[in-house]
Formats: C-alpha cells, sequence, structure tokens
C-alpha cells in the first residue's frame, strides 16, 4: 500500500480552525509521456481524494494530470468535536488508499 | 519460384509502393497520437463553462499564490485562498485550478464548505510551459470569482520522454 502521511493536531479548542495536511505517495504518470519507442505510459493518477471528520465530509478534491506526483494537500477545518479524521485516495487501476488520526478537542 | 499470371514485377513494385505509403500514413496517424495536443486557451475557456455555466466570473476575492518564476514545472507549490467569513450563509462551495497550456485544461477541483473555517488550499501540480493559470471559486450564493497569474516555467512537466 502507497505510503501516505497526514498531520492532524492531536488536540484543538473547540471552535479552533485547524490546518490538516495529507501527503500521499504516488506517481501520478500523466497518460501524455512517451518512452523511447514512442509508446505511451498509460495513465495512472489518483482522481479523488476525500477526508471526513467524524464521518461528515469536510474536503474533496477531484484531480486530474496536472497534480504533481505524491499529491499533497493542505486545508483547514474547525475544530467541533473528538473524534476521528479520515482520509481517502482513490485512483485509476483500482487505487485507494486510506489514513485516520484521532483529534482530541477540549 | 512460381508467378501467377497477375504477379509480375511491375505488380509486385506497385504493391511495395502501396505498402511503404500505407505504412508511412500509419506512422504518421501514430505519431499524431502520440504527441500530446496541448491544451489551448480555447480549451480553458471550455473547461471553466463546463464548471460555472453560464455565471459570469468576476475578478477578487481569490488571491492565486504562484512563484511568477518557477525552476521545474514538474513540482509547482500553490496556495489558493479566498477571502470569505465562512459562515452556513456566506462561504466557499469550492475552489477550482486551471492552466492554458498543458494537456488538459484542468488542474484540479475542490469542494468545501462552512466547516472549513478558512477557505484555503496548498497543494502541487505541473506546469508544461509558461503560461496563466486561474483560480476560480464558487461561492454559496452562486457568485464566481477568480484571480491568475502569469508564471514562467523553465523546465516544463508533462512531456518529457524517459
Amino acid at each position: 500500500m502507497a505510503r501516505a502521511i497526514v498531520n492532524v493536531p492531536p488536540k484543538a479548542k473547540h471552535g479552533d480552525v485547524f490546518e490538516i495536511k495529507a501527503l500521499i505517495q504516488h506517481e501520478m504518470e500523466t497518460g501524455f509521456r512517451v518512452d523511447n519507442m514512442g509508446k505511451v505510459f498509460p495513465r495512472d493518477i489518483i482522481t479523488d481524494f476525500v477526508c471526513k471528520y467524524n464521518g461528515e465530509e469536510i474536503f474533496r478534491a477531484e484531480l486530474f494530470p496536472a497534480v504533481a506526483a505524491n499529491p499533497f494537500f493542505s486545508f483547514f477545518t474547525t475544530a467541533t468535536e473528538s473524534g476521528a479524521v479520515t482520509f481517502e485516495w482513490s485512483g485509476d487501476n483500482g487505487f485507494s488508499a486510506t489514513a485516520s488520526r484521532n483529534i482530541v478537542v477540549e | 519460384m512460381t508467378h501467377g499470371p497477375g504477379s509480375t514485377r511491375r505488380r509486385f513494385l506497385t504493391d511495395a509502393a502501396a505498402v511503404g505509403t500505407a505504412l508511412a500514413v500509419a506512422d504518421l496517424g501514430l505519431l499524431a497520437t502520440i504527441t500530446p495536443a496541448a491544451a489551448t486557451p480555447e480549451a480553458m475557456r471550455t473547461a471553466i463553462r463546463n464548471v460555472v455555466g453560464e455565471a459570469p466570473v468576476q475578478t477578487g476575492k481569490v488571491k492565486l499564490d504562484l512563484p511568477p518564476l518557477v525552476e521545474s514545472g514538474n513540482v509547482v507549490s500553490v496556495t489558493v485562498s479566498v477571502d470569505s467569513p465562512m459562515t452556513a450563509n456566506d462561504h466557499v462551495k469550492a475552489i477550482h485550478l486551471f492552466n492554458e497550456k498543458n494537456p488538459l485544461p484542468n488542474v484540479i477541483g475542490v469542494r468545501l464548505g462552512p466547516r472549513a473555517g478558512r477557505a484555503s488550499l496548498t497543494t502541487r501540480i505541473r506546469l508544461a510551459d509558461s503560461q496563466t493559470v486561474i483560480a476560480i471559486a464558487e461561492l454559496s450564493d452562486g457568485s464566481f470569482w477568480s484571480d491568475s497569474v502569469s508564471v514562467i516555467v523553465t523546465l516544463p512537466a508533462c512531456v518529457e520522454t524517459l
């Protein structure tokens, strides 16, 4: 499984806006590159990324080949309750990866 | 080797020439398919229309942060932030990024909601050439706002051969 690095603060105050960072190892082959023989490398990219906070979707991205290899996202959310922040990546050739972090909200 | 009535030296030569031409045509067809068609500013406008529909796109509110001179188009850090209070009544629903000259005009499309607290996105993209990148934000009231940045790319991405 692809290596994913996610960063969620372990603790936050209720109502605080905090940053979430997510990075995943992936080639993101565009489908536009050719080898020496003129053969096209078939497209192999991550197409969707979803982040949920206690099951509720807080961020969703639709990716195109123009996203650099090892897709990285940084975005924000508001601390509401303690629980899990989950991450899901899916893409070509049945690619799928998940990650999860717990956050304690005081 | 036996020769049929229609198989003369002349016939062989014309056939060979026909095959050669056919191969040449096939080669051209192959070249056409492997050369990535670059998105044009028109393709970008079409892609933007597909997202915003008939709504007017106004300039402002959005801040697209992109280095003006990029050493390598393979990894270009981009930050899009939108000036919005992010309340239930007034928030950013989506942020889209478009480019003029990559093989495809779309770069990324992101959906967020009032829970985000701050409408800001940082990611890393590829740029195939020096070009203009456009960020468009869709607000909860249905209006669209944009910002664009011209970038000079020293080493283009996407189209290099291995």
